[in-house]
């Protein structure tokens, strides 16, 4: 309430009004928007599930004991320790100009793909350490058990301790899936025309900001439901842990 | 007869820490033996050398004669004809008793669905819990998930039956009904390698009593005299303190 009084008593406010919440501006600047944020949800969606499975197996890797797998481990953990120290937009960088200024045969120049294939490099990183900790956090008395009954290794991942680690860190991917959901704005630094760089070609045709403004709201209104079941999971796994149900 | 399963000279050390220093035990069919001793004297360690879950240092296990302890043997399939209780249950908390049962049945032994789940229902019916076949196990006590454990165990109609302290972690109250089970396993024939430290039980069920010290077998023989009248001084000192503690 206070911020809403200063900020609309500045003496810059009228000219803020005009510049960023036009609602002239924002009503023709809608649909286009709109139309580039349906290439970000393409990218989330295509790109969650690949940062899902690559991010899982790494984890698998780097839990592997044994001298035998030291190799796979040492390249997974290399993996991990880089692309989750690079800065995203850096590797958005190297994948999106880097790789096509190769001009090596069969590698895609379409900013789409490039910037799905950078964003999923660093959020697999990200999210093989959550599969990880959650790999870690199955009792290893489960791993007796299901070796026990004669279970392969194989087996004994898919059946018995994925599964419990999944369900362990559920709440940890939802919010790094949350987090997933605006940073796939970043691929229109490639020139890819999803919400944000729509909103640019609008900002730079009028010199109004009010496209900025809508793009924006629309990635928060695509963040809120997902935010909000990461809430409830939340809730839910911290109930179950109450309760005391951990073996 | 020839022995279901012969421990001979095993040695298991944590680094510096020698747990068995040549431990020997047979087993031969449909005989119970109870391991006792001290805690930390090496029992579950010894359970865990007979079933895979840990590598020898030196010695070898024999199931139906065939060394299990040679690297070159594939020790997925020796597992498959073992059957292991442990003292916390481990039961799969992510999938329902049913499931629990006919997991390895199904994948490892490659019955059919329906085969296992009959068989399993009969098993869980004969224990009184086939009502809640379809409850995951946090919803059952103590003294219910371990009866639910033995049965997982004997759904893959193991060559033998390994036991480690599988009442240890029970309320005494429930203590009972578990052994009770034991005990109707041990009468249908079941070969039972078992760590207690309920000597009372012991006394009735086993046909051979091992007591474990400082890393070897150091007496063993009929429940009545390793019990009841003892050679080694170190097993008289054990179970004058297991009598203290009111558990004899
Ligand atoms: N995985 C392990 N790593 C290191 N030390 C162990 C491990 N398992 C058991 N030990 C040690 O081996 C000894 C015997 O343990 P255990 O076999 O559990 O005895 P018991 O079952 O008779 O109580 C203990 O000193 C224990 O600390
Ligand atoms: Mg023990």
């Amino acid at each position: 309430m206070v911020a809403y009084l200063v900020v609309t008593r500045s003496p810059g406010w009228p000219r803020v009004q005009t510049t960023f919440f036009s609602l002239e501006f924002g009503r023709e600047s809608f649909l286009p928007i709109l139309r580039g944020l349906w290439v970000n949800v393409q990218v989330l969606l295509i790109g969650g599930v690949c940062v899902v499975v690559l991010g899982l197996g790494l984890a698998v890797l780097r839990t592997l004991r044994g001298p035998a797998f030291a190799p796979l481990r040492i390249l997974a953990t290399a993996y991990v320790d880089l692309f989750r120290g690079m800065p995203l937009i850096i590797t958005l960088y190297l994948v999106g100009f880097g790789l096509p200024a190769l001009r090596l045969q069969g590698i895609p120049t379409s900013p789409f793909v490039l910037g799905t294939v950078a964003i999923v490099l660093t959020y697999s990183a990200y999210v093989a350490e959550v599969f990880r900790a959650g790999i870690e956090s199955v009792h290893p008395s489960q791993r007796a058990a299901a070796r026990s009954l004669g279970l392969t290794h194989r087996q004994m991942m898919r059946i018995v301790v994925l599964p419990q680690a999944v369900r362990n860190v559920t709440p940890a991917l939802l919010n790094d899936f949350v987090a997933l959901q605006k940073d796939v704005g970043l691929i229109s630094v490639l020139g890819a025309v999803d919400a944000v760089r729509a909103a640019q070609i609008l900002v730079g045709q009028s010199f109004n900001f009010t496209p900025y403004v809508v793009a924006g709201l629309l990635f928060v209104l695509l963040a809120v439901p997902s935010a909000r079941i990461a809430d409830a999971v939340s809730a839910r796994a911290r109930r179950r842990q109450q309760s005391g149900s951990t073996l | 007869m020839s022995a279901v399963l012969e421990v001979r000279g095993v040695v298991k050390a944590f680094g510096e820490n020698v747990v068995l220093r040549g431990v020997d035990l047979a087993v031969d069919e449909h005989r119970v033996v109870a391991l006792i001793g001290g805690s930390g004297s090496g029992k579950s360690t010894l359970l865990r050398c007979a079933s895979l879950l840990e590598v020898v240092d030196d010695g070898q296990v024999l199931l139906d004669g065939e060394d299990i302890t040679d690297p070159r043997v594939d020790a997925d399939a020796v597992r498959r004809r073992l059957g292991v209780v442990f003292q916390a249950y481990n039961l799969f908390p992510h999938l329902t008793v049913l499931d629990n049962v006919t997991l390895a049945p199904v994948r490892v032994h490659g019955r059919s669905r329906s085969e296992a789940r009959e068989e399993a229902l009969a098993l869980l019916e004969r224990i009184g819990l086939a009502d809640k076949s379809g409850e995951y196990p946090d919803r059952l006590s103590g003294g219910q998930q371990q009866r639910v454990a033995i049965v997982r165990a004997l759904a893959v109609r193991p060559r033998v039956l390994l036991l480690d302290e599988i009442t240890s972690a029970l309320d005494p109250e429930l203590v009972g009904e578990v052994l009770r089970l034991v005990r109707e396993v041990a009468e249908q024939g079941m070969t039972i390698v078992m760590a207690t430290h309920e000597m009372g039980f012991a006394k009735q069920v086993a046909d051979t009593v091992c007591f474990l010290d400082q890393g070897v077998v150091l007496e063993s023989g009929p429940p009545a005299q390793v019990l009841g009248d003892p050679v080694e001084p170190r097993t008289r000192q054990f179970l004058s303190r297991i009598i203290d503690a009111g558990r004899l």
